[in-house]
C-alpha cells in the first residue's frame, strides 16, 4: 500500500519525509513497544507502529530494513528522533489515533501483521 | 588466520551513552552492504550486533565490537566490562531481564536479546565472569551461498 494512502486513512502527519513519501510501498505493519520485538518479527517493508518516541526506534527501522514509522496516540517525537530519522532517511508520522484504531483502520484497509499470523 | 579477509575492525562502546546507541551497528551495516554481502544476511548481522550493541550500553561500564568479514563468514566479536551473568542459561530465557525500569520504559528490556542473538546467527557462544565481564562471539556463515549443492 503507497504511505500517501496510509497517511490518508490515520489522519496521519509528516513529521520527517525521508526523501520522499510518494516512492514508498508498505507491504506489513508491526506495530510493537519492545524494540527486541521489531528486532525479532519486523520485515523489510513492513511500517512500524509504535507509541516509544526515542531516537532508538529509528535505530530499530535502520537495522531492520523498515523504512517508516507511525508514532500514535499524539506521542511527540524527541529532537534527537526527529534529527536521526532525517539523517538515515527514515519516514517519520505521527497521528493522534490510539494504537488499537490506527492498527485496525490499517488492517481495514488490507494492510496485514509483519508476523505471520497463525 | 587473516587470510581472506576483505575487512575487521574494532567499534568502542560506553555504557550509559544512549545517544548514539546503535551507531557502531549501523556503521557495520553499511560496511556489509559495501563489500557485497547478501542482504538477508547484512539484515541478520545488524539486528544481533545491534541487540549485542545496547546490552553493552545498558548493562556495562564499556566495552568493545569487533567484527571481521572473510569470505566463509562473518564474525562479530563482543567484550564488555560488566557485571558478568550470573545464570546464563535463565539469561538466554526469553523474557528474562536484569535492565531497570527506566530501561525498559524506553523499549528495551524485554528479556529478548540474547535469544534474539541466536536466533539470528549461525554460531553463537557466550563466555561470562561475573565481576569480570562477558564475551559473546556471534558467527554468520557466508558460504553456503556460494555452495554448489
Amino acid at each position: 500500500m503507497e504511505l500517501s494512502k496510509i497517511i490518508e486513512i490515520v489522519h496521519g502527519a509528516v513529521v520527517s519525509d525521508g526523501g520522499g513519501i510518494d516512492a514508498i510501498d508498505i507491504t506489513s505493519v508491526c506495530s510493537a513497544d519492545l524494540l527486541s520485538n521489531v528486532l525479532r518479527y519486523g520485515k523489510g517493508g513492513a511500517l512500524l507502529v509504535t507509541c516509544l518516541n526515542q531516537p532508538q526506534v529509528i535505530r530499530s527501522a535502520e537495522i531492520s530494513d523498515i523504512p517508516a514509522v507511525l508514532l500514535a496516540l499524539g506521542a511527540i517525537p524527541e529532537t534527537d528522533m526527529i534529527s536521526l530519522a532525517r539523517d538515515k532517511n527514515i519516514i517519520l508520522l505521527t497521528t493522534q489515533l490510539p494504537m488499537y484504531t490506527t492498527c485496525g483502520l490499517l488492517y481495514t484497509a488490507g494492510l496485514r501483521s509483519c508476523v505471520e499470523e497463525l | 588466520m587473516t587470510e581472506n579477509s576483505p575487512s575487521e575492525g574494532t567499534f568502542h562502546l560506553m555504557g550509559g551513552e544512549f545517544t548514539n546507541a546503535g551507531s557502531a551497528s549501523s556503521e557495520l551495516k553499511s560496511t556489509l552492504i559495501k563489500v557485497g554481502v547478501e542482504k538477508s544476511i547484512v539484515r541478520r548481522v545488524a539486528i544481533a550486533a545491534f541487540e549485542a550493541e545496547m546490552n553493552v550500553i545498558i548493562h556495562a561500564v564499556a566495552g568493545t565490537l569487533r567484527y571481521e568479514i572473510t569470505t566463509e563468514a562473518v564474525t562479530i566479536t563482543v567484550t564488555d566490562m560488566g557485571p558478568g551473568i550470573e545464570n546464563i542459561n535463565q539469561a538466554m530465557q526469553p523474557g528474562y531481564s536484569t535492565a531497570p525500569d527506566w530501561v525498559r520504559e524506553m523499549g528495551w528490556g524485554a528479556g529478548m536479546g540474547l535469544p534474539n542473538i541466536s536466533k539470528h546467527s549461525d554460531l553463537f557462544k557466550i563466555d561470562s565472569v561475573v565481576g569480570e565481564g562477558t564475551t559473546l562471539e556471534i558467527i554468520f556463515d557466508l558460504k553456503e551461498k556460494n555452495a554448489d549443492s
